[in-house]
C-alpha cells in the first residue's frame, strides 16, 4: 500500500446523547485503510462497528476527530462535495438491501446515475452493463418482490458500484441470507475487490470475515484487534 | 441542475397512488374551475358595459328637468319658469366652454301610420346636434341638419323597429309618415343601437326637429312654448365631466337665481358615472366570486401540503437511500417540489377542463354573457403553479433537511 491510504481515521470519536448522559459508540479511532484492501469489520452488537462504517461513508459527521476519504478531510467538505463523495467515491450495500419496492431492478440501478448528470440513455446503457456484470442480466425489469433475497443484494451491489466508486462499504450484506446464497455474494465481492475496489465490510460470522485479508475487531467504541495495516 | 430525473420520479410516485393523488387535487380542480368561471362571467358583464358606454356616448351629460331625488311624490313643474328651456340651452352653448355639442330633448309616444301600417312608438323631439351627442350613426338617408330645425320642417328619422314593425322590406327614406296624423316625410334610417342599460329599446324611435315636434305634434306647454324636457350636452373630453357638471349646474342656477343651498329643479345625469356605478356593483361581485376561488385555491393547497408531508414520512427510508447514493438536499427538495407543482398542474389543467365546461354551461341555461380568454386560462394554471410551489414548500424542506442516517433508519 504505497502512498496515501484511501481512508484515514484520526481520533474518531463519535458521540451520542442519550437522555441526560452522552453515550461514545465510537472511541479514539485511529487507522487508515489503503486502496484494494479487503476489511472486515467485526464485533458484537453495540460495539460501535456501523456507527464506525457511516462516518467511513460520509453519512454521519465525528464529534472528535477527522475522516480522510481519497485525500479529502470530510469535515472541510460542504453538503454538496460530501453528497457528491457519496455519489462516485462510496458505494454502500446495506443489510437489508434497502431498494425502491415498486421501481424495477434496473431502475434501482440507475437510482445513483440520476445525481450523476448523465443522460437517461447513458444511464441505462451503465446500469444494463453492471447488471450483468452482478449475475442479473436476464431479471432486469423485475421489480424486487419477484426477486430472491440473493438476487435483491445482488441489485443491491449493482446500486453500489454503478458508478464505479473506489470504495464498497457493506454492512454485514449477508445478514438477511442463507449459507449458500451468501457464498455467492462473497465470491462477487472478492471478484470485485479483485477487480480493484477497496472493499469495508461489516460482519459477526467469522467464515465471512474469513474472506478479507485484514480484520478489525470492534469492543466497546475500540478497535481491540487489527491484523493488518497501521 | 437537471429537472428531468426529478420530473420522471415525481410522476413515478404520483402514478404509485394515483387515488390519492386526484383526491388531494380536487380542492385545487375546484379552485381554478371557479376562478375560470369567475373570471369569464366578471369578463362577460364587463364587455357588455363597454358595449353600453360605447352606445351611450362616454363623453355625454344628460340634464333632466326636475330634482335629481327621484324618491317621492315627483312635483309636476310644467308650466313654471323653472322648466329647462332653449334659452337655457343657449346660455350654456355661450358660457359652458368645453360643451362641443348641445341639443335639448322632448319626448312624447305618438301613433305611427305608413300605408295600412300603423305602430304607437316613442317619438322624440330633438335639435340637430342630437344624433352627434349619442354617437348614434345613419344608415341610410341623412340625418338631422340646422336647416330642418325651423316650424315647417316636417321630416322624421325612424329607428330599426320602427323600420321593422312599419315599413316590412320597403324603403323608409322618402316615405311619408303619418305621427298623430300629421305628415312626416321620412329622409334618414338609423342604425341599430340595442337596449338600453335598464332593458328599454333605443331602436323603437322617431327622431324629428324639436321645433315640428312643438308645432306639429302639441308637446309643448302653453306657458313655457320653449321648454325642452332634456337636455344633452357632448364634452370635449370625458376628463372634463366633473368641471363640466359643476359649471352647468352654477349656469343654470344663476338663470334661476337660486342660492347654493336651494334645491334644484333640475338633475345632471353624468352617463358614465351610473354606468360606473353598475361597473363597481359588478366588481364587487367579481371580488366576492374571486375570494371564493382564493380561498378554495388555499384550502386545496393545504390539502396538499398535508398529503405532501404525509408522503415524505411515508417515504423516509427513500429519502435516506436517495441521500446515501448521492442526492443533495437540493436534489431532495426539488424532487418533491416538483411532485407537488405536478400534481398541483395535473388539477389546475383538469380543472380549467370543468372551468370552461362550466361557463359554457353557465352562458347556456342563465344566459349570462360570458367572455372567455386565453389570459384566463393562463390565470387558472399560473394559480395551480403558484399553489405547488407555495404549498409544496414545506413538505419539501422538511424531506431535504432530514438526516441521511434517521432517514435509512426509519421504519
Amino acid at each position: 500500500m504505497s502512498g496515501q491510504p484511501l481512508v484515514a481515521c484520526e481520533g474518531v470519536t463519535k458521540l451520542y446523547r442519550m437522555g441526560a448522559h452522552e453515550v461514545a459508540a465510537v472511541r479514539d479511532v485511529t487507522l487508515t485503510i489503503g486502496a484494494g484492501e479487503y476489511v472486515a469489520v467485526m464485533g458484537p452488537s453495540g460495539s460501535g462497528k456501523s456507527t464506525f462504517m457511516n462516518l467511513v461513508g460520509a453519512l454521519d459527521v465525528p464529534t472528535v476527530g477527522t475522516i480522510s476519504i481519497a485525500g479529502r478531510a470530510l469535515n472541510e467538505l460542504d453538503g454538496d462535495a460530501l453528497a457528491s463523495l457519496r455519489n462516485r467515491t462510496i458505494g454502500f450495500v446495506f443489510q437489508q438491501f434497502n431498494l425502491l419496492s415498486r421501481t424495477s431492478a434496473l431502475g434501482n440501478v440507475m437510482l445513483p446515475l440520476d445525481y450523476s448528470g448523465l443522460t437517461r440513455a447513458e444511464a441505462e446503457v451503465r446500469a444494463r452493463a453492471t447488471l450483468v456484470r452482478v449475475g442479473l442480466g436476464e431479471r432486469m425489469s423485475h421489480g424486487p418482490s419477484e426477486l430472491s433475497g440473493g438476487q435483491q443484494q445482488r441489485v443491491a451491489i449493482a446500486r453500489a458500484i454503478v458508478n464505479e466508486p473506489q470504495i464498497l462499504l457493506a454492512d454485514e450484506p449477508t445478514g438477511a441470507l442463507d449459507s449458500a446464497t451468501s457464498e455467492e455474494i462473497m465470491t462477487l465481492f472478492r471478484e470485485l475487490n479483485r477487480g480493484g475496489i477497496t472493499v469495508i465490510l461489516i460482519t459477526h460470522e467469522p467464515d465471512v470475515a474469513a474472506h478479507a485479508r485484514r480484520q478489525i475487531r470492534f469492543k466497546d467504541g475500540r478497535v481491540v484487534s487489527d491484523t493488518g495495516g497501521a | 441542475m437537471k429537472v428531468g430525473p426529478h420530473f420522471r420520479t415525481a410522476l413515478e410516485a404520483l402514478q404509485l397512488n394515483l387515488v390519492r393523488s386526484m383526491l388531494t387535487t380536487l380542492g385545487v380542480i375546484i379552485g381554478v374551475a371557479s376562478l375560470i368561471v369567475m373570471v369569464s362571467i366578471g369578463a362577460g358583464a364587463q364587455s357588455a358595459i363597454d358595449k353600453q358606454i360605447a352606445a351611450l356616448g362616454s363623453n355625454m351629460l344628460q340634464i333632466q328637468s326636475g330634482p335629481g331625488n327621484m324618491g317621492g311624490g315627483r312635483r309636476d313643474q310644467v308650466g313654471s319658469v323653472q322648466m329647462l328651456s332653449d334659452r337655457d340651452i343657449r346660455a350654456l352653448r355661450d358660457q359652458v366652454p368645453s360643451i362641443v355639442a348641445i341639443s335639448g330633448q322632448i319626448n312624447t309616444t305618438a301613433p305611427l301610420v305608413y300605408g295600412n301600417a300603423n305602430w304607437t312608438g316613442r317619438v322624440e323631439g330633438v335639435g340637430a346636434e342630437y344624433l352627434e351627442i349619442r354617437d348614434w350613426p345613419i344608415a341610410a338617408g341623412r340625418g338631422l341638419e340646422p336647416g330642418d330645425m325651423t316650424v315647417g320642417a316636417k321630416v322624421a328619422i325612424v329607428g330599426q323597429t320602427v323600420v321593422r314593425e312599419l315599413f316590412e322590406g320597403a324603403d323608409p327614406v322618402g316615405a311619408e309618415l303619418r305621427i298623430r296624423n300629421v305628415p312626416f316625410t321620412v329622409v334618414g334610417v338609423l342604425e341599430a343601437k340595442g337596449q338600453t342599460g335598464f332593458g328599454r329599446d333605443q331602436d323603437d324611435v322617431v327622431l324629428v326637429p324639436l321645433a315640428a315636434a312643438r308645432a306639429r305634434l302639441g308637446a309643448r306647454a302653453r306657458s313655457a312654448p320653449d321648454a325642452v324636457g332634456q337636455i344633452y350636452v357632448e364634452l370635449g373630453s370625458s376628463r372634463d365631466m366633473l368641471r363640466a357638471a359643476e359649471d352647468i349646474e352654477a349656469v343654470l342656477r344663476a338663470r334661476r337665481q337660486l342660492s347654493a343651498t336651494d334645491e334644484a329643479p333640475f338633475s345632471i345625469r353624468n352617463t358614465a358615472e351610473l354606468i360606473r356605478t353598475r361597473t363597481e356593483a359588478q366588481a364587487t361581485m367579481a371580488f366576492l366570486l374571486g375570494a371564493t376561488s382564493i380561498i378554495s385555491l388555499i384550502v386545496g393547497g393545504i390539502g396538499i401540503m398535508n398529503i405532501m408531508l404525509v408522503s415524505v414520512t411515508e417515504r423516509t427510508r427513500e429519502i435516506g437511500l436517495r441521500m446515501a447514493v448521492g442526492a443533495r438536499k437540493r436534489d431532495i427538495l426539488i424532487q418533491f417540489l416538483i411532485e407537488t407543482v405536478t400534481l398541483c398542474v395535473i388539477g389546475g389543467l383538469i380543472g380549467v377542463a370543468v372551468g370552461v365546461g362550466g361557463s359554457y354551461l353557465i352562458a347556456g341555461f342563465a344566459e349570462w354573457p360570458i367572455l372567455l380568454r386565453a389570459d384566463t386560462v393562463v390565470l387558472g394554471i399560473t394559480a395551480s403553479v403558484v399553489v405547488g410551489v407555495v404549498f409544496g414548500l414545506l413538505p419539501s424542506r422538511r424531506a431535504a433537511s432530514l438526516n441521511p442516517i434517521d432517514a435509512l433508519r426509519h421504519e
